[in-house]
């Protein structure tokens, strides 16, 4: 490819095709017919990408395997995991929804990361990419609205206010390990290019 | 504007790639490659009204079963509200009435609206209608959070007959329910409101 060469870029919201110069990807761009965001400028963000999604995933063990709130009430006192929370629908028909959360708050999350791990990683490495790399990023885009981390914090809020009248709580090790990857993976958006990502998966083939 | 299908071209909806329209899958990303979704609006109703259909009895049954020495009161979505008003946490109490009856209700309409619109020719302002789609699709999840309330609730309140919370049958209702519009909303091929505009409607 030369410095001068065009590339061809489709508008997936409303069907728009732009004639780029190659080097569209280092700024901004918006599609002129519906404001989708085509490339977002930040030509290095593929290793930001990897960085953070690895630091994510290590935060998710820990999130899994370390007490996420701990309540006291007179003599009781109950530490609760993220897995216990989602054993608590336990009984019959209630099943199907243990699973379901079980996937929105950590499988899901913790999915996306392995993958963007896996199809990006190599790349940073300046090794070849491995085997099904472009299935493995498509699917961690196709995940992202089925990732709840963020909501289940909210949701975490919520339930501490509704027990403040009647217990002590305090806030375990995965509390916080979930908070940073809320926090992380908003950080992680402002940098999340399509085309910066595909394309450089495609040009590392 | 010159679109893909004018062109003869299909856009990759998972990559943006441009390809000839007899493309099968994407050269790539490997996703399906399709001009126009031609089920689209069939799907969108389908999801949407089983959506609606789970939503009744997660309104109508409860949503949490807290026993208090031998004792057993239900709460349904709106009575935890009026709970959460009560003790004076109005801005929880705000939340969650924002997130399990404003966002549900408010996402029924605007889907509905926008699927009877693209499903014959129609003249309103492009931008408007994708912001409402874009606000729908990103909104949606957070319905999530009561069923999340619930599952916390129930893992820490396990206290023998002191206190015990148990999620209700109204919670997988309004999990089924939540995921049933995420579909119908993703179902939505974004691309036929400008397919769907009548010629003599222009907006710069």
């Amino acid at each position: 490819m030369t410095e001068t060469a065009i590339q061809t870029i489709g508008c997936p919201v409303c069907d728009a095709v732009y004639r780029l110069p190659a080097d569209a990807a280092e700024r901004s761009t918006r599609c002129r017919r519906c404001g989708h965001r085509l490339t977002f400028g930040r030509p290095a963000a593929i290793v930001r990408v990897v960085a953070v999604s690895a630091t994510m995933l290590i935060l998710s063990v820990m999130v899994l395997l370390l007490p996420f709130l701990e309540l006291q009430a007179g003599q009781f006192n109950n530490k609760a995991s993220v897995f216990d929370a989602i054993l608590s629908f336990n009984s019959g028909i209630m099943v199907p929804l243990a699973i379901a959360v079980l996937g929105f708050i950590l499988v899901l999350p913790l999915t996306r990361f392995l993958l963007f791990v896996y199809a990006l990683g190599p790349l940073t490495l300046r090794q070849r990419n491995l085997p099904q790399a472009t299935t493995a990023l498509r699917w961690a885009f196709r995940l992202q609205p089925w990732a709840m981390a963020e909501i289940f914090m909210v949701g975490v809020a919520v339930a501490l206010i509704k027990l403040a009248g009647m217990a002590t709580i305090e806030m375990g090790p995965a509390f916080w390990a979930l908070g940073a990857i809320v926090l992380l993976s908003a950080y992680q958006d402002t940098f999340m290019c399509r085309h910066t990502l595909w394309s450089a998966l495609e040009g590392n083939a | 504007m010159t679109t893909a299908r004018t062109l003869g071209q299909v856009i990759c909806q998972s990559c943006g790639r441009v390809d000839g329209i007899g493309a099968a899958t994407c050269g790539r990303c490997g996703a399906g490659l399709e001009s126009r979704d031609a089920q689209s609006l069939q799907k969108v109703w389908a999801w949407w009204l089983v959506g609606l259909i789970a939503y009744i009895p997660a309104n109508l049954y409860p949503m949490l079963l807290t026993t208090q020495l031998f004792k057993t009161t239900e709460a349904t979505i709106v009575g935890g509200v009026i709970d959460l008003a009560h003790y004076g946490a109005y801005g929880i109490a705000f939340i969650v009435f924002f997130a399990s009856v404003v966002i549900p209700v408010g996402k029924f309409m605007v889907i509905a609206y926008l699927a009877i619109l693209v499903g014959r020719t129609h003249r309103e302002d492009p931008h408007k209608l994708l912001i409402l789609y874009e606000v729908v699709e990103f909104i949606g999840r957070w319905s999530m959070i009561d069923v999340f309330v619930v599952a916390i609730l129930a893992a820490l309140v396990q206290f023998d007959v002191l206190a015990t919370i148990n999620p209700g049958i109204a919670a997988v209702c309004f999990a089924l329910s939540v995921i049933f519009t995420m579909l119908s909303a993703q179902s939505f091929d974004s691309r036929m409101i400008w397919d769907r505009m009548r010629e003599d409607a222009y907006h710069g």
